[in-house]
């Protein structure tokens, strides 16, 4: 009997706790205005909309510069509308130009680069040990920086062996790769890959706020990133990036659990402005 | 499984009962004409027997194993089970294993997993733990092997293969724990409920372990499907099988005049033909498949019809045989190929209630008699009797050697008679009665322990009936 009247205790107690963390979650005052989003409407099978979004094929350098396993095409077999409404990015266990997987990886370079505003896609994600789905921005390279200096923005990113934990980051000069500002997101009774979840970011001159389903889980402020001695480089252009990666030093290789293929589903991505 | 049943019920939990009555007084219907729903209580131990909970033991099981434990629990509170696992040769019983189970259905339909807390004495895998066992039919039980646990204790999950079946099952929760390396231990379990967990998915499913096979067959014969496991991708991101019984499966064949298979997966060969054996589970479908090919009619070997009082049987299903430790002894160490006589009483093969045994891969395979059951005393038989029949050409060379090792391990001797390939029959029974004097080299015969089938590769499938020793 004991348990129980702590168990209802504490639920007393984090209820409250849950609504005014919801209520403080929102930049309440900041009226957002819809100004690009691709609701990746279409028939089955068919490709993306190549007047907002770009292909990026191949391996890079040094896998991505991750040792990432996988080539990416611009097929269907690997990107295509599913014909209800979403953007599905599939990665295949296949030989394919000398690399054992392909996938895809798209951006909106050249096409939509925004500074500042809420950054938000409904995705459900793939699984599976190797696998590292990610919706994430970078600055463009337009005064010819390179990165880390341009600044990167991870909006989501999982590693396929931990279904219920995202992490949201940001990278600059003096905090890049594992030295990222980084904040983990863990669902309780729910996954990432076995339900649409919404994320985003809300980007401001000052800071950025990362949110999953509403829930605000991470902030980088200017100020932090200054009081380190470092440089805030998020005044500038970025674009969207979403790719599914096989492999790499973020979440290791595929190994006999893995099953493939592996889908990321994109149900929207939809950027507002203040 | 034969139980002996001790209700445990003398201790009612006052907890229990009182989320009885609130779930049911909120489930109700208002016209208050349907029938009461069937309660939905998730807890079946949680620091305490829940409500209308009754325990079993299994056949063979140390009767008191299972105490309730008031000074060891996972939370600090109520109690635990304990589970003291008997050592090797325990005259009380050879294990621990029991049922906790309803006499009355609850309605598991909205949960989709069994989770306790467990820790032991020591680092040990926990022997079956599962729900499903109601005493009855078993109908849809679900299992998991060898969980590690050890002196911490850890939270465990079991995912239902498919809630939507279970809208009224009474075996909540049960277990079979043995000794191990001749040892017991002790095991604490708590915090066994049902729960919905949402942190599980992406179910897979598989038949025959997942695995494509083709099995060459008869009219008549029977055959069950095995290796039915559930997995489920738990939060840590690990697989989680369990062993589900065949009522969580759909099963269909793709030619029902070969083969038609029934909803427990039991197939039963008709007509000359091809059929594909698949199963599905809620609508997602499983991994393997069996390719049944059915040859048409079997002939079977003549009945023997030998007074039995003259006979020692060894596989025959005209006599009583004697206890057999196995009909292949897999002696895969020292080069043995050969697959077969791992069916149900050695038959590989069941045709119209008649047990065969089918050889492949065929280089040597013995029957053993020796290790944990009599050898045969065969001083007053005369004879040795087996049907063979080789299912494939028989060539110059040929042979099959017979080979009976007496006093196995301990003074042995042995003696050999080869059939050579003029008298082998392809795709035709041959009987043979040979006399035990032309065993060249079997001074001794009262403790035959072994028979081997020898053909160093040279015929390497055959159907074997009727293997018995008999005084002329």
């Amino acid at each position: 009997m004991r348990s129980q009247i702590k168990f209802k205790a504490l639920i007393a107690v984090v209820l409250p706790l849950t609504f005014i963390l919801n209520c403080s979650s929102s930049n309440e005052g900041t009226d957002w205005q819809l100004i690009w989003s691709d609701e990746f409407d279409g028939a089955t099978g068919a490709s993306l909309d190549q007047s907002k979004w770009n292909f990026e094929i191949g391996r890079g350098q040094n896998g991505w510069g991750n040792n990432e396993l996988q080539y990416y095409t611009d097929r269907t077999e690997n990107a295509a509308l599913d014909g209800e409404g979403n953007l599905v990015i599939t990665a295949r266990e296949e030989s394919f130009e000398g690399a054992n997987y392909t996938s895809s990886r798209i951006t909106t370079q050249d096409k939509l680069e925004i500074t500042y505003g809420r950054i938000e896609a409904r995705i459900k994600t793939p699984f599976g040990q190797g696998l590292w789905p990610a919706f994430w921005l970078l600055g463009t390279s337009n005064s010819g920086e390179i990165w880390p200096q341009i600044g990167e923005i991870d909006v989501m990113e999982l590693r396929g062996q931990q279904p219920t934990k995202i992490a949201s980051t940001v990278h600059g000069p003096g905090y890049s790769a594992g030295n990222g500002i980084s904040g983990d997101y863990n669902l309780t009774n729910s996954r990432f890959d076995t339900e649409f979840h919404v994320f985003a970011a809300e980007w401001f001159t000052d800071k950025i706020d990362f949110y999953v389903d509403g829930f605000l889980h991470h902030t980088v402020t200017k100020e932090q990133i200054e009081n380190a001695g470092n440089e805030w480089v998020y005044n500038d252009p970025f674009f969207v990036i979403l790719n599914v990666a096989v492999g790499g030093n973020y979440v290791g290789s595929p190994n006999q659990s893995t099953r493939f293929p592996q889908s990321m589903t994109i149900d929207y991505v939809r950027i507002y402005s203040e | 499984m034969n139980t002996i049943t001790t209700k445990i019920m003398t201790k009612v939990i006052f907890s229990g009962l009182l989320l009885i009555l609130i779930t049911t007084g909120c489930e109700r219907s208002v016209d208050g004409l349907e029938e009461a729903d069937l309660s939905n209580n998730p807890n079946v131990f949680v620091d305490g027997f829940s409500g209308g909970l009754e325990y079993a033991v299994f056949q063979g099981a140390v009767l008191n194993a299972f105490q309730v434990d008031t000074e060891v629990t996972s939370d600090g509170t109520g109690s635990s089970m304990r589970f003291a696992v008997p050592d090797v040769n325990d005259p009380t019983g050879s294990y621990a294993g029991g049922t906790f189970f309803t006499t009355t259905p609850r309605d598991l339909s909205e949960y989709n997993a069994l989770t306790f807390y467990a820790k032991a004495t020591e680092s040990v895998p926990l022997g079956v733990i599962g729900f499903g066992n109601d005493l009855d039919q078993n109908k849809f039980t679900a299992e998991v092997t060898d969980f590690r646990a050890n002196t911490n204790w850890k939270k465990y999950i079991i995912p239902i293969p498919d809630a939507s079946k279970l809208t009224s099952e009474k075996g909540m929760f049960f277990y079979s724990f043995g000794p191990i390396d001749g040892k017991g231990y002790t095991v604490w379990i708590d915090e066994v409920k049902f729960e919905f967990l949402g942190t599980i998915g992406q179910p897979r499913f598989e038949m025959l372990n997942g695995e494509d096979q083709t099995t060459n067959t008869f009219t008549g014969v029977t055959t069950s499907l095995s290796g039915l496991n559930s997995i489920y991708n738990l939060a840590d991101g690990t697989d989680q099988s369990v062993s589900s019984a065949a009522a969580y499966f759909e099963f269909t064949s793709s030619n029902t005049s070969t083969a038609e298979v029934d909803a427990l997966g039991n197939i039963l060969v008709g007509a000359q033909g091809s059929a594909v054996i698949t199963a599905s589970v809620g609508g997602i479908d499983a991994d393997g498949s069996l390719t049944v090919e059915s040859r048409g009619t079997f002939i079977s070997a003549p009945t023997p019809t030998r007074d039995a009082a003259n006979v020692i049987s060894v596989f025959s299903d005209a006599y009583d045989n004697v206890d057999v430790d196995y009909y292949n002894g897999f002696f895969n160490g020292d080069g043995q190929t050969t697959q077969g006589g791992t069916g149900t009483g050695g038959a590989d093969l069941i045709v119209d209630g008649n047990g065969v045994i089918n050889y492949t891969q065929l280089n040597f395979v013995g029957i053993g008699m020796f290790d944990s059951v009599p050898s045969i005393d065969a001083t007053e038989m005369t004879h040795f009797h087996v049907d063979i029949k080789v299912n494939e050409a028989v060539q110059s060379g040929d042979f099959i050697r017979l080979l009976l090792l007496n006093s196995v391990g301990d003074g042995e001797t042995s003696g050999s008679f080869t059939i050579s390939s003029s008298i082998l029959l392809q795709d035709s029974w041959l009987g043979l009665d040979i006399p035990l004097s032309s065993f060249t080299g079997l001074s001794d015969r009262s403790e035959i322990g072994l028979i081997f089938f020898v053909s160093d590769n040279t015929v390497s499938n055959i159907f074997v009936d009727n293997i018995y020793f008999f005084k002329n």
